[in-house]
């Protein structure tokens, strides 16, 4: 058995695969990218999220990440030209990696516009920098013969094809709730609002319909990977796939994350597909015909000894990360602990509301903060409803006062959350001194448990 | 090979709806069987239009009283304009969160009831005769707050008031300002009746720009800001720790501050019920509204429940000094009872009943996922 599995894996990463699916996906990847960064620079969001907020929120350790003024416009650019690079193959490794690094420094400056498809564009970003993309037709093969490759590593292009059923299934299981399924949460509570849509608006507000939306998306979440997978139901899926993210761009505001997933699922279809894009565009660009097909296989002892290593402990990573909340007592949709970064995507309805007291803990003299004289209206909204942001609130707020020339500064949140459709209720201790806690201390006894 | 074809007509629709833009899907479909247009109308009808109609009824009678008073200027004249003038006070509680449409674009309530006034502000307008009162610098040197300063504080006893509007620069800067709060509510007033009421009630779909959502968001920050902070929160010293009993609503002629917050707390009560105006019948509104949508997902009543929390809050108020003022000074926790059973109401609303309507608090302009 032992054996049989090592020459199963030998044999497979030995496997070769055409170069044309992972092109057309590098193509599309960035050329979606610089859509993406275009259309979040064009809608002023650089100046609202970045550099109007006085108060970042951080992700843990990672405080040094600071918005660098006005340079962010800088960032944005570079990002956007990497995009591009990528995508038309032009000094690919260096756009790789700068595109990874840029993208991947912007969603780390500020964890209250984390989305779980900026976090797959920097997973996607980091296996790119690995991946043999450009041994077709991109300009880097084009002027170098040398890099033309017509076949590549099959494992290269499977790579993400794991990486998209990972994010389906684990988004497919997160959906395997009571509320999601047997309370049609919280898509009861999103869809009546959507009576104005043409034909299906008046549907809207019908219980089987909030059902039928909630019991579809998990099944469409946990099968259809596996139906991309299987050819005779490859086209058939694809088409769902079409209809199910449209179908969630016209319902949410989701942006970019939609069209993302649609061009990548193409990654599925057969060699010979992607290479009726490519010479499509060859057409376009009036390329000779079989200026990219040289019969040669890309082989680098580089790529089997180091990045093969690399990328099979960075998937192994990706199957567990998402995993971590089981860790943690209490509910993942109340305490959020472990709810990033593992797929939760359009999972629930949480409505919160947060007021910091600022006490002089020797005198006992107190008042309250109006949270819109320090955060934006984003900011105030995410920051009520998760507890590790109402900590890092708390604690800049009493720095704050402190500064200011107050004493003895305890500061202390009235907080109340209602998760879908339930009534409001308390969220933290009330009797906390925030000025005293860690997040651990947090999470394990101030959080006053979800009361079903 | 009519499977690529397949997939290419697929990737086209995605390329289409990417050149779509974001507030496309508005157009007035058909809806569930809660008329929200039902409610717009009656919002518009019933309670907004017919609202500023009496509030600027108000002020045409308090600028004649006014003129009457320069023609014979008297103890029992100032009298008679000081009622015209807290009469107009009271009619505007009725008006003050309907920020949409022109009252939005003219910053209406900027102009007409930011508090406290600025005292030395007003009098260098006045002998300078230098300004401009369509600036923003100037929000605290007019509408009813500095009329409060003009009609009440600007001597101790009613004869030293008579004495300085007597003189007619003073006179002339308080004409000024009540001409002026008449002109923007007017314009406000006529732009419903001419053109914002269709739009106001056509607009009948779920989006950050619905009639609904917004008057829901501007009625929720008026309950926040302006009624629990504003009358209650800030001068009780909530935020700053210390109490601000000059910050109270008209403190100058002091005794109205708390007949001004009895007011404004009833049309905040009134347009939740849907009351009308004039006929005080009860229409379609937010509390009919909870109630239907309460109905597909929730068992708890909500409308009994912010009813409740609110009448608790009034009969809080019931017990206190006609003079917020004093009552600060004398006993402010009386004050601060009144803020924590508002604080409550604003939970449920900013809680329950935007989860319930499911509108979002202040429309956040990104992606989310």
């Amino acid at each position: 058995m032992v054996i049989d599995s090592r020459s199963f894996f030998s044999s497979y990463f030995s496997k070769n695969s055409k170069a044309a699916p992972l092109a057309v996906f590098r193509i599309l990847f960035g050329l979606v990218m610089l859509f993406s960064i275009s259309r979040f620079a064009y809608n002023g969001w650089i100046e609202t999220l970045y550099l109007a907020p006085s108060f970042h929120f951080h992700y843990a350790g990672l405080a040094f990440i600071k918005v660098p003024g006005v340079y962010i416009y800088l960032i944005f650019a570079v990002c956007g030209l990497a995009a591009l690079m990528i995508s038309i193959g032009f000094k690919y490794r260096l756009a790789s990696v700068v595109f990874f690094i840029s993208f991947t420094y912007i969603e780390l400056l500020d964890k209250t516009y984390y989305l779980n498809h900026y976090y797959f564009i920097s997973i996607i970003g980091f296996l790119l920098i690995f991946l043999p993309a450009h041994s077709t037709y991109s300009i880097d093969a084009y002027k170098d013969d040398s890099i033309i490759r017509e076949y590549i590593p099959k494992w290269t292009i499977d790579v993400i094809k794991l990486m998209l059923a990972i994010v389906y299934f684990y988004a497919g299981l997160a959906k395997l709730n009571p509320d999601w399924m047997f309370r049609a949460m919280p898509l009861a509570i999103w869809l009546p609002s959507k009576f104005n849509l043409p034909l299906l608006g008046s549907l809207m507000h019908e219980t089987w319909m909030h059902y039928l939306f909630s019991w579809g998306g998990a099944l469409y979440d946990l099968s259809i990977v596996f139906f991309l997978m299987w050819k005779p139901t490859r086209v058939f899926a694809f088409i769902m796939v079409v209809i199910f993210h449209l179908l969630t761009r016209i319902l949410f505001p989701i942006g970019m994350f939609p069209y993302i997933m649609i061009f990548s699922t193409l990654i599925f279809f057969d060699a010979n597909f992607h290479e009726k894009i490519l010479a499509a565009i060859s057409n376009i660009l009036k390329l000779k015909p079989g200026v990219f097909q040289n019969d040669q296989a890309y082989q680098s002892s580089f790529l089997n000894l180091f990045t093969l290593p690399t990328l099979i402990l960075f998937m192994i990573f990706q199957i567990l990360f998402p995993l971590r909340s089981l860790a943690y007592p209490g509910s993942v949709y109340w305490t959020e602990q472990g709810y990033r970064f593992s797929w939760r995507v359009m999972l629930m309805e949480k409505t919160a509301y947060a007021n910091f007291k600022i006490v002089n803990g020797e005198n006992g003299k107190r008042f309250y903060v109006q949270n819109d004289d320090f955060l934006s209206p984003v900011q105030e909204k995410q920051m009520s409803t998760q507890p590790d942001f109402i900590l890092a609130y708390g604690q800049y707020l009493g720095k704050h006062f402190t500064e200011q020339g107050h004493e003895n500064v305890e500061v202390y949140v009235e907080s109340y959350a209602a998760l879908n459709g339930r009534k409001n209720q308390p969220f933290i201790d009330p009797k906390a001194n925030l000025m005293k806690l860690d997040y651990r201390s947090l999470c394990k006894s101030h959080i006053i448990p979800l009361n079903d | 090979m009519k499977f690529n074809k397949i997939v290419f007509a697929s990737i086209c629709l995605s390329l289409l709806f990417i050149s779509c833009g974001d507030d496309e899907v508005n157009a007035g479909f058909s809806t569930d069987s809660f008329d929200r247009k039902e409610m717009l109308q009656n919002w518009a009808d019933h309670i907004i239009i017919p609202s500023f109609e009496s509030y600027v009824n108000s002020l045409v009678d308090l600028k004649s009283t006014n003129e009457s008073f320069l023609l014979a200027p008297s103890t029992e004249s100032l009298e008679v304009l000081r009622s015209a003038y807290i009469n107009s006070y009271l009619s505007w509680q009725n008006v003050a969160f309907f920020d949409i449409g022109k009252a939005e674009e003219i910053g209406l309530r900027n102009f007409s009831n930011i508090y406290p006034t600025d005292e030395e502000a007003i009098i260098d307008n006045i002998e300078t005769k230098n300004y401009n009162l369509e600036l923003p610098s100037n929000y605290d040197t007019q509408g009813f707050p500095a009329l409060d300063f003009l009609l009440f504080g600007t001597a101790d006893s009613n004869e030293g008031i008579l004495n300085f509007l007597q003189r007619e620069n003073n006179s002339q800067y308080l004409s000024v300002l009540i001409d002026r709060l008449l002109k923007i509510s007017d314009e406000v007033l006529e732009d419903w009746k001419n053109s914002y009421r269709e739009i106001f009630i056509s607009n009948d779909a779920a989006s950050e720009i619905a009639s609904v959502d917004k008057l829901v968001n501007d009625y929720l920050l008026y309950i926040e800001k302006y009624l629990r902070a504003g009358k209650i929160g800030i001068p009780a010293g909530v935020f700053s720790g210390n109490t601000l009993p000059g910050s109270v609503e008209a403190p100058y002629s002091a005794i109205y501050s708390k007949a001004l917050c009895l007011k404004a707390f009833e049309a905040v009560q009134d347009f939740y019920s849907g009351i009308s105006f004039e006929s005080k019948l009860q229409l379609n509104s937010l509390e009919s509204y909870v109630d239907y949508m309460i109905e597909k997902n929730h068992s708890e009543d909500l409308s009994a429940e912010i009813k409740n929390q609110w009448s608790y809050a009034v009969n809080k108020i019931d017990f206190i000094s006609s003079n917020f003022g004093s009552q600060i000074n004398e006993d402010n926790s009386k004050m601060l009872e009144v803020y924590d059973e508002i604080q409550k109401s604003v939970i449920l609303l900013k809680v329950d009943m935007m989860q319930v309507l499911n509108i979002q608090v202040d429309y956040i302009d990104a992606d989310g996922d």
